[in-house]
């Protein structure tokens, strides 16, 4: 029985650009997030991949309701967010918590480890403030910091550290769901290998949803149970973590897999790898019909009429692409 | 003989929290035409032993302490500053990690990417700029007629990367030294890039040293690769050997690490510990501390790069005396 916790509906996330600052003259529209249909169970870990502008961190922030929704729902075990009160996010953010990419710019440098963690026990009132020491020491412990740290500042921590600290801050509140943004993109191997577990095992400790935003498709097949890829702000291919990556469906999803090196040399050396001409197309001007169809391989004049929809196939998997049975 | 020869290269920052042994003794050859890999996590000393042979260490507070780097009978690190000028930018060029804050935003494409050419040849301008639009069409630039008399903040990440590598190619150099040239990069952009070195290797019949920390790149682009850790050479070798029979734990340990190699959902494997700190004076081995085979005279002993096999040499005396 499906139990999402997180619904989006058709979300479309839309930034003006104009120019001028008084007579602000309308030059046109960044379609960010531009029709995100998603559901997310409860436990369950989303990877949600796709190259630097396609719009998932945009997403990202729609979700916690940090940018305004243009049209769309995001509901959240049944509360629409989207059209809720300041006061009503303000709660529901107890349940939604984030942890950003970069943990040298996302800690307050001029605080203590004590003070940004104490921060959202305190504006929350989730314990009494005597107990507030306790609870801290208890956060730190979890997520494999010794309390003996806490009255210290975050550049007295090396960069793997200070990612645990967010992660301490992000579970602060308990919540349901954690939007991770590039979590480990800024660390080097042997750390990320060290946050990626901590992640894992707190998720299925806390029977915590995960939406795990990355680039990295080896990092995200390693944790996600489903990935979404996405491309231009629309979701292009969804499905289970290992059909995805093993068999992609989607050109796009192909190209993205088969750029990345592996650590393989015989197997590199071999392999056909498909090079993607260009550079994606600006989100300001997006191509008509398929977004991707000007770097496809396989375009037909079919891709340039329409918006493909995301078309359900076998293994619960979804893709949009008009010539998914051809190809 | 080698078209650059580097021994015991010893780079220090001397700050006021103390001495930084970037790079400690560190000795390699770049055969003409090969591609060699150097890599290793943050702070393991991979750029700036680039930056050194570059003559681009910041003095003070960096000091070259030691050392030669021999390039076609001169020592890059002693030469006279006209020496060293006829060399770099001309017989040996260097492409950076971020295209976006290696290009000049302040200068046309045009005129950055014809310098180099002014500088090093007799040639006028107009010759300058015919041979930029042959290197910005060599590198994949659409329609190089009209963009070279852009802006850099015209043109997207992977093109400000090719740029740049037309940048470095521009006078044809017998050594290019990428520092990490795709890691600003999207995947896909990668691919492109990564194709375009190989391509341009082809052509120009140039040597490469490739500076990452992704061991993904190095397996399909390098010829032979080190491995560095605390400012020293670990383990060299041709690249095949790295991947299936590496001896150094190290190596291993970071192969471990990799996510795609190890099976879903499992603890991946993780270095315990952290990197060691470059001002405290470290005896013996430096990955003692976090590996996982150390013994007592790991930690006293002084470790030497040793040739186990031709062309095979690593820094582990377990493995070196045949114990694991």
């Amino acid at each position: 029985m499906p139990d999402p916790i997180l619904e989006l509906r058709d979300v479309k996330t839309h930034f003006p650009v104009t120019h001028g600052f008084i007579f602000k003259r309308h030059l046109g529209t960044v379609k960010a997030v531009d029709g995100v249909t998603l559901s997310i169970e409860r436990g369950e870990v989303l990877g949600l991949v796709g190259e630097s502008g396609c719009g998932k961190s945009t997403l990202a922030r729609t979700i916690m309701q940090l940018v305004p929704t243009t049209a769309g729902a995001v509901v959240l075990e049944g509360k629409n967010l989207t059209t809720g009160t300041l006061a009503e996010v303000h709660d529901v953010r107890r349940d939604l918590q984030m942890v950003f990419q970069d943990p040298y710019a996302s800690l307050n440098p001029r605080i203590t480890v004590f003070d940004t963690l104490a921060e959202p026990l305190l504006v929350h009132k989730v314990c009494p403030a005597a107990d507030v020491p306790a609870r801290v020491a208890e956060l730190m412990q979890l997520v494999g910091l010794s309390p003996r740290f806490m009255q210290k500042y975050p550049h007295e921590f090396s960069g793997g550290q200070r990612q645990r600290i967010a992660i301490a801050r992000a579970l602060a509140l308990e919540p349901k769901i954690i939007i991770a943004d590039e979590p480990v993109s800024a660390l080097d191997v042997s750390i990320q290998a060290q946050i990626l577990n901590l992640i894992s095992q707190l998720c299925r400790k806390m029977n915590l949803s995960l939406i795990f935003i990355a680039h990295d498709l080896s990092v995200v097949k390693h944790i996600s149970d489903r990935i979404a890829v996405m491309y231009l702000g629309k979701i292009v291919e969804l499905g289970p973590a290992v059909e995805v990556i093993e068999r992609p469906l989607h050109p796009y999803t192909r190209a993205l897999i088969s750029a990345i090196p592996t650590a393989n040399p015989d197997a590199e050396r071999s392999r056909q790898r498909i090079v993607l001409p260009g550079d994606p197309p600006s989100p300001m001007n997006p191509p008509a019909g398929c977004s991707f169809h000007p770097r496809c391989p396989y375009v037909q004049e079919k891709c340039k009429a329409a918006v493909p929809p995301l078309i359900p196939g076998d293994h619960n998997r979804t893709v949009a692409c008009v010539r998914i049975g051809e190809i | 003989m080698p078209l650059l020869t580097v021994t015991d290269l010893r780079t220090y920052f001397h700050t006021r929290n103390g001495v930084y042994r970037a790079v400690d003794g560190v000795s390699f050859s770049v055969e003409r035409g090969e591609t060699l890999g150097i890599v290793g996590e943050s702070g393991s000393g991979k750029s700036v032993t680039c930056y050194s042979i570059m003559g681009l260490v910041p003095t003070p507070p960096g000091r070259i302490e030691s050392g030669t780097a021999m390039f076609d009978g001169v020592d890059l690190l002693h030469s006279t500053p006209a020496q060293a000028r006829a060399i770099r930018g001309k017989r040996v060029a260097m492409i950076f990690q971020d295209p976006m804050t290696s290009l000049n935003p302040y200068l046309r494409i045009s005129e950055q990417l014809i310098e180099p050419l002014l500088i090093h040849e007799k040639i006028s301008k107009a010759d300058a700029l015919r041979r930029g639009l042959e290197i910005l069409d060599a590198v994949g630039i659409n329609d190089a007629a009209k963009r070279i008399h852009l802006y850099p903040h015209e043109f997207s990440g992977g093109m400000r990367q090719r740029v740049m590598i037309a940048m470095a190619l521009i006078t044809r150099p017998e050594l290019l030294i990428a520092d990490e040239p795709t890691t600003a990069l999207d995947v896909t952009v990668q691919a492109q890039i990564l194709e375009l070195i190989k391509k341009m290797q082809r052509e120009l019949g140039m040597a490469v040293v490739f500076i990452t920390h992704d061991l993904g790149v190095v397996s399909g682009l390098c010829d032979r690769v080190q491995v560095m850790y605390a400012g020293r050479i670990m383990e060299t070798t041709d690249t095949r050997t790295l991947f299936y029979g590496p001896r150094h734990p190290y190596t291993r340990a970071l192969q471990r690490s990799i996510p795609s190699l190890q099976p879903k959902g499992a603890e991946l494997y993780t270095i315990r510990g952290m990197p060691p700190d470059l001002s405290k004076p470290l005896p013996g081995c430096p990955f003692a501390p976090r590996c996982e085979f150390a013994l007592e005279k790991c930690v006293s002993n002084n470790v030497q790069l040793i040739e186990v096999a031709p062309g095979h040499a690593h820094a582990c005396l377990r493995a070196q005396q045949g114990e694991i």
